[in-house]
């Protein structure tokens, strides 16, 4: 007997929900095997959404212990080993080659492996005890910036986990906007962090273009950091920085990175705050 | 949808819309509260809110879309509605202060912004925000008769009342009794309304019905006529410490009532919802409701209110993306 096609119908991530746009609108994604996709084309009242949905998510994903933070990310590593097959299928369906696919898989979990190891060190790493003139313990200590904006790059699933890991290993919420030609695999690792422990709009994912939902994030007064590292166009770039100034947003600067090499701490620094504290001694 | 039924449909809407007191003259309404008998007849005579016809009819309302000039009216009209209120265990005089800074100047950078119509705080409060108020035209509103349960004898609740009235507030905010209420011993409320209103003097009185207790649609409008009778000025849902507070469709069976009842006895009757209402659109949505079902007599301060704390933030907040073009944030608004 003949069974109906179940075809998925990718939709945008918010609040930990696969809402379609609020706008209806859709947009064409080819794909390898030369069938074509309907993504979700999201407007700016997605990314008001989304951004109201990350700022209801920070208080209680920053104030849960580092150690549970690492956890909740290595689980996301899990889930997305076990769905390993599926994800080299995504890869292939947006263009890579099937060998190509594989590797990319694998660093995307070591990136996450990698990432939840450092949940519980950064604060060590990058924070100190500060020798000062009188009876005190003084200590820097980093905090999460808040929400994050992020453009992320074209490298559909290691690019969007390169930039979404650090932000939320450190406790920062983020609001993401995928690889415009490539978003299918984007909306398959939202499945993953669904299922994996991270709560709701901790990581918030929309598709669509990156040149219309953008300057409303940059310039919205309620996100923290924009983080540009997909942005490929360097006047859409420095609209957007000059944008995110108005309230001091901290920047990630667009530019081209090798994705595939051993990332540095920087990804996690650039969005951490440092607060100093001062506390009497001998009492 | 067969002819049959969507006709069936019209006529329970019919039903919903039917004038309650169409055959009643201004004098035989003087005459139901006579006794708890003619009382009970008249109330229990109004005719019946259809449940889902109401909600159906509210929630058709909120779907309407409001947009740029008369989105940026309605969020002015909405702001200068707000009670802004404190009405809290821990309220100390400094955040009653603050709030009446607040309601005096709601966005400080923006000096076209207008203020609210009140302060709602508790009686003791009342002297405090009268002196952070002097000279501005935000009225001091005052909760009374032992609020919220409104569980005291009539005594103390008159006591409470004159207090707050002779303390210098505008307005009164009363509780009915809702277990009298309920119980059917309609005279006993009414009794209640009439000796609080003479209390209060020529302070503004408002009646508020728990209608989170009432249970039914047709309680509420019972409670409606009940507290119009009695004399009240205004008629507002909920205490806000009970859930649910106010709704839309709860909310809309008021504004029938006081648009009946001033076609019935020509005197007008304000509304306010209280408790519930946090977001722009749901006051946007509010306002286009009153508009509707009353029309635009209502959509006045002196008609129509918003009880509300956190209301004000996000109205403020959606004024200052209209004028700048760009989201604004939690952040740059006080608290309180």
């Amino acid at each position: 007997m003949s069974r109906t096609d179940v075809r998925k119908t990718y939709k945008l991530y918010i609040g930990g929900a696969f809402p379609r746009s609020e706008s209806g609108r859709t947009y064409l994604v080819e794909t390898a095997d030369g069938t074509t996709a309907n993504a979700s084309k999201a407007s700016r009242k997605d990314a008001r959404d989304a951004v109201g949905a990350a700022r209801k998510a920070f208080g209680g994903w920053s104030g849960r212990t580092a150690y549970n933070r690492g956890q909740v990310v290595y689980r996301v590593a899990e889930v997305l080993e076990s769905r390993r097959a599926q994800f080299e299928a995504e890869l292939v369906g947006a263009g890579s080659a099937a060998a190509q696919a594989g590797v990319e898989v694998d660093a995307a979990v070591d990136r996450l492996v990698w990432y939840a190891g450092w949940t519980d060190k950064i604060a060590q790493v990058h924070g100190s005890a500060n020798p000062v003139a009188g009876p005190y313990f003084n200590h820097s200590a980093p905090e999460p910036a808040g929400v994050v904006a992020v453009v992320a790059p074209a490298s559909p699933l290691l690019g969007l986990v390169s930039v979404v890991a650090p932000l939320i290993a450190v406790g920062n919420t983020c609001v993401v906007i995928a690889s415009q030609p490539a978003p299918l695999v984007a909306i398959a690792f939202a499945e993953v962090l669904a299922t994996s422990d991270v709560p709701g709009g901790v990581v918030n994912i929309l598709t669509g273009d990156a040149a219309e939902i953008a300057p409303w994030l940059a310039s919205h007064m309620d996100v923290n950091g924009l983080d540009l590292t997909g942005v490929d166009d360097a006047d859409l770039a420095r609209d957007l920085e000059v944008a995110a100034a108005d309230n001091l947003k901290r920047i990630r600067r667009a530019g081209v990175e090798d994705l595939a090499a051993s990332p540095a701490l920087d990804r996690m620094t650039t969005f951490l705050e440092t607060k100093t504290v001062w506390h009497p001694m001998g009492l | 949808m067969t002819r049959g039924s969507r006709l069936r449909c019209r006529r329970i809407w019919g039903a919903h819309y039917a004038d309650p007191v169409s055959t009643t003259t201004q004098s035989t309404l003087a005459d139901v509260t006579a006794s708890d008998a003619t009382l009970r007849r008249f109330l229990h005579g109004l005719p019946g809110v259809d449940q889902v016809g109401a909600d159906q009819r509210a929630a058709g309302l909120g779907s309407r879309s409001i947009k740029t000039s008369s989105k940026k009216w309605a969020l002015d009209l909405a702001i200068s509605m707000v009670d802004l209120t404190t009405l809290e265990g821990m309220d100390t005089p400094g955040k009653v202060r603050a709030l009446c800074s607040k309601a005096m100047r709601p966005d400080p950078a923006d000096p076209s912004c207008p203020h609210t119509a009140a302060v709602c705080v508790y009686g003791d409060m009342v002297g405090i925000a009268k002196q952070a108020l002097q000279g501005s035209p935000v009225h001091v509103a005052s909760v009374a008769t032992a609020f919220p349960s409104g569980r005291a004898s009539r005594t103390v609740r008159l006591e409470d009342t004159a207090e707050a009235a002779s303390a210098g507030a505008d307005e009164i905010d009363m509780v009915i009794d809702r277990g009298a209420f309920l119980a059917g011993r309609y005279l006993q409320v009414f009794d209640d309304i009439v000796a609080v209103k003479q209390a209060c003097g020529a302070v503004h009185l408002k009646v508020i019905f728990e209608t989170g207790e009432l249970q039914t649609y047709d309680n509420v409008r019972r409670a409606s006529w009940l507290a119009m009778l009695a004399g009240a000025h205004f008629i507002k849902t909920s205490t806000g410490k009970i859930q649910p507070a106010a709704t839309l469709p709860v909310t809309m069976v008021m504004v029938e009532a006081v648009r009946d009842f001033r076609a019935a006895t020509g005197r007008q009757v304000g509304v306010k919802p209280a408790g519930g209402i946090r977001s722009s659109k749901d006051a946007i949505t509010y306002l286009v409701m009153v508009n509707e079902t009353a029309g635009p007599d209502w959509l006045t301060p002196d008609w129509f209110r918003f009880g509300a704390s956190s209301l004000l933030n996000d109205l403020l907040m959606q004024r200052t993306k209209m004028a700048t073009g760009r989201y604004s944030g939690a952040d740059y608004f006080t608290l309180d």
